[in-house]
């Protein structure tokens, strides 16, 4: 084979929220560009959130996604409560954890049985994966349902859920409920060792590259919505200092904006980030059965990130278990809040990633500006650069293969691209 | 048309959260069921495979924001029988119409490096201003099981059973007493369509409007009632204009109480 030039192109990605597609150019074997090229229509939300009420941001920001609205609910409140200095704590904490728990074993679910593992053993969706591993692709449906119906519990429902507030909640839920709920997890426990089981016996390709992971943490748990921003290379900042470290770019092929470290470039968030920055605040069970599945207390293969998925599943399902066996019913569902005019920051941990919002308010408390980054953003480098490592190395594949494996570099992210699209606001372009 | 004796269900997607066409997954008891009646011929959310058209449903999320997606709308009616919006930003704009009252062009290169990279139309619209639509599923987002109910419908060629009430009749169903008439917060429900079961009441807080407005709504009285209650203009415009802003009821009445104030 001579000189030669070829590309890989998907123009409409599938298995992913929103729109996006893939551009891959090759020249005499040589990956000469790479486009992952986000087209999903931008939704202006950091613009007409400007005159909103702080009170309306949760029930709004939820509609930036319908996969994960409990992230953008909870780094609202969060960093609306950081501008009015409200804490909120003690059983309302827990029950922010519980409801995000719920979120992150549903969307772990979907992602894990619905759009990835189907990757993994060639077949086109889990529909089609559901007539060979019936077993498998039913319980993974069980396990998603059992974390929607976490949300609801708490949340009143489990798209856009109507019960989280700033301050705390409209409403807390009858221990008793709870209680009742606490079987359906106990089953959960189990089907998730063998959602571990499960993706452990998957074929890997020999993938890792060297990352920059960026996460939250926090001293005595693993992350959800409280910490301290930290990565591999030394970053350790409160969420407060976010904005001096990270910032975004506008190229032209994305309607997302991409996000980078000052000065530094590309890095990952989302479970790979959180595992690899975290694995000492697992639950021991969830240490063992990560360790049982073959991954080490670091792990750099994203195509791996299935696993992490998985254990991640394993350990939100732990929590939810252990927040609903301690909870009293608190006697106020919120704390009272005065509007100031004021600034504030919030970040927690998506499924896919860390999500980070800013806000300033009035003296009434209607929102002067908003900022929101949500982890897509943040991934979109650290995909294309997979991809100009990936593409060289699987060279070999056959196009169509290899244009398979391209648009799994891609799902290894679970990227949220509905999410991404809803507009930053950005000062700095590079290209 | 049809293939194995199955009719080709798609599912395409517009400017949107992704939550409607979500709801199809989250039918976790029925969705194997569903996919067994059905042929999925076009769901890039869930498939890599894609099947030519003509589909006989053709389900669709989002709302209409840029060139290219105003035209894409027309060849999805082409290929589709029965074309079915789902949600508020197909059936009324959605939440991004609350650009329709800003300059858009201004807000594009207020908060965008590069604005002549974007590509977007000044106004979010339903897919009705588009493309004739056989039927539209509210809510932001749908109920899944309004959803299987609409599909089941369709391919069964009968009319779909979907409840055209408000919300309070929601909530007198489910026995929650009224949170405007008891506790003085202000609440949508008797203007709004009926489909979420009346979750908010029953949480202590007012209906605001995931549905939208219902047929024949009395915007009017009920905007006297809140400001009784002590509700000022702007505060008015707010509760009219979120997810479904654009729908004519809420606009008439959104314009209304911003021109007042």
């Amino acid at each position: 084979m001579k000189e030669k030039t070829k590309s890989i192109k998907v123009d409409y990605l599938a298995r992913v929220e929103g729109e996006g597609g893939l551009h891959v150019k090759i020249k005499d074997g040589e990956v000469t560009d790479v486009k992952f090229n986000i087209f999903e229509p931008p939704r202006f939300f950091e613009a007409f959130l400007r005159g909103r009420m702080y009170t309306e941001a949760p029930d709004i920001t939820a509609r930036i996604c319908g996969i994960c609205p409990i992230a953008y609910q909870m780094s609202s409140v969060h960093a609306m409560e950081n501008a009015l200095g409200a804490k909120v704590d003690g059983q309302l904490r827990a029950l922010r954890r519980l409801i995000y728990c719920g979120e992150w074993i549903e969307s772990h679910a979907l992602h894990v049985y619905m759009l990835h593992a189907p990757d993994f053993l060639g077949y086109e969706d889990a529909i089609l994966m559901a007539k060979d591993h019936p077993e498998v692709v039913k319980q993974g449906l069980e396990l998603k349902k059992i974390g929607n119906e976490l949300v609801t519990l708490v949340g009143g429902r489990e798209i856009h859920p109507i019960n989280v507030k700033v301050g705390g909640f409209y409403k807390t839920p009858d221990k008793k409920d709870l209680k009742k709920f606490a079987k359906k997890l106990t089953w959960a426990q189990g089907a998730a060792h063998d959602m571990i089981n499960f993706v452990s016996k998957l074929k890997f390709p020999d993938f890792a590259p060297k990352y920059e992971y960026v996460s939250l943490r926090h001293p005595d748990e693993y992350p959800f919505c409280e910490g301290r921003i930290v990565s591999n290379k030394g970053i350790d900042i409160a969420i407060e200092e976010y904005e001096q470290y990270f910032e975004e770019q506008h190229v032209r092929h994305s309607t997302s904006l991409h996000s980078s470290i000052k000065k530094r470039g590309a890095y990952s968030t989302g479970p790979m980030a959180r595992y690899n920055l975290n694995f000492d605040k697992l639950y021991p069970v969830a240490q063992e059965a990560a360790l049982k599945a073959g991954l080490k207390e670091k792990c750099d293969n994203p195509f791996k990130s299935i696993i992490v998925r998985s254990v991640e599943t394993l350990q939100a399902i732990e929590d939810a278990l252990k927040i609903i066996e301690n909870y009293e019913q608190p006697e106020k569902p919120s704390v009272e809040l005065t509007p100031k005019a004021s600034r504030g920051c919030g970040c927690s941990e998506a499924p896919r990633g860390s999500l980070y919002h800013r806000y300033s308010l009035d003296d009434q408390g209607l929102i002067l500006d908003a900022k929101i980054v949500p982890p897509t953003s943040q991934n979109q480098k650290i995909i294309e650069s997979d991809l100009w490592k990936f593409v060289p190395k699987f060279m070999k594949l056959s196009h169509d293969e290899l244009t398979w494996k391209c648009e799994q570099v891609i799902r290894n992210y679970d990227p949220c691209i509905s999410c991404s699209c809803h507009f930053l606001k950005l000062t700095v372009e590079r290209e | 048309m049809k293939q194995n004796g199955k009719a080709k269900l798609a599912v395409f997607k517009f400017a949107s959260c992704d939550g409607c066409q979500l709801s199809i997954l989250d039918c976790e008891d029925e969705l194997l069921a569903v996919a067994g009646a059905v042929e999925i011929a076009n769901f890039p959310e869930a498939s890599r495979a894609v099947v030519k058209g003509p589909y006989q449903v053709s389900l669709v999320e989002g709302s209409i924001t840029t060139p290219h997606d105003a035209e894409r709308i027309h060849k999805i009616r082409r290929a589709s029988k029965f074309l079915v919006t789902i949600g508020a930003c197909a059936t009324a704009g959605g939440i991004q119409a609350l650009r329709n009252y800003k300059d858009v062009k201004q807000f594009t290169s207020a908060v965008y490096a590069n604005p002549s990279y974007i590509s977007t139309l000044q106004n979010s619209t339903p897919i009705s201003d588009h493309v004739p639509v056989d039927y539209e599923l509210r809510g932001c987002p749908v109920n899944k099981y309004q959803l299987v109910e609409v599909l089941n419908a369709y391919l069964n060629r009968r009319k779909p059973n979907i409840s055209p009430h408000s919300v309070c009749m929601e909530c007198k169903m489910r026995g929650t007493t009224c949170v405007m008439v008891a506790q003085g917060i202000p609440c949508l429900g008797p203007i709004t369509h009926a489909g979420c079961g009346a979750i908010c009441p029953s949480y202590n807080r007012g209906c605001y409007s995931c549905f939208g407005p219902k047929e024949t709504c009395n915007t009017k009285a009920l905007a006297k009632r809140f400001k009784v209650m002590g509700l000022q203009g702007h505060e008015l415009v707010r509760l009219f204009r979120s997810f479904n802003a654009e729908a004519d009821e809420f606009k008439k009445e959104s314009v209304f109480h911003e021109r007042e104030d």
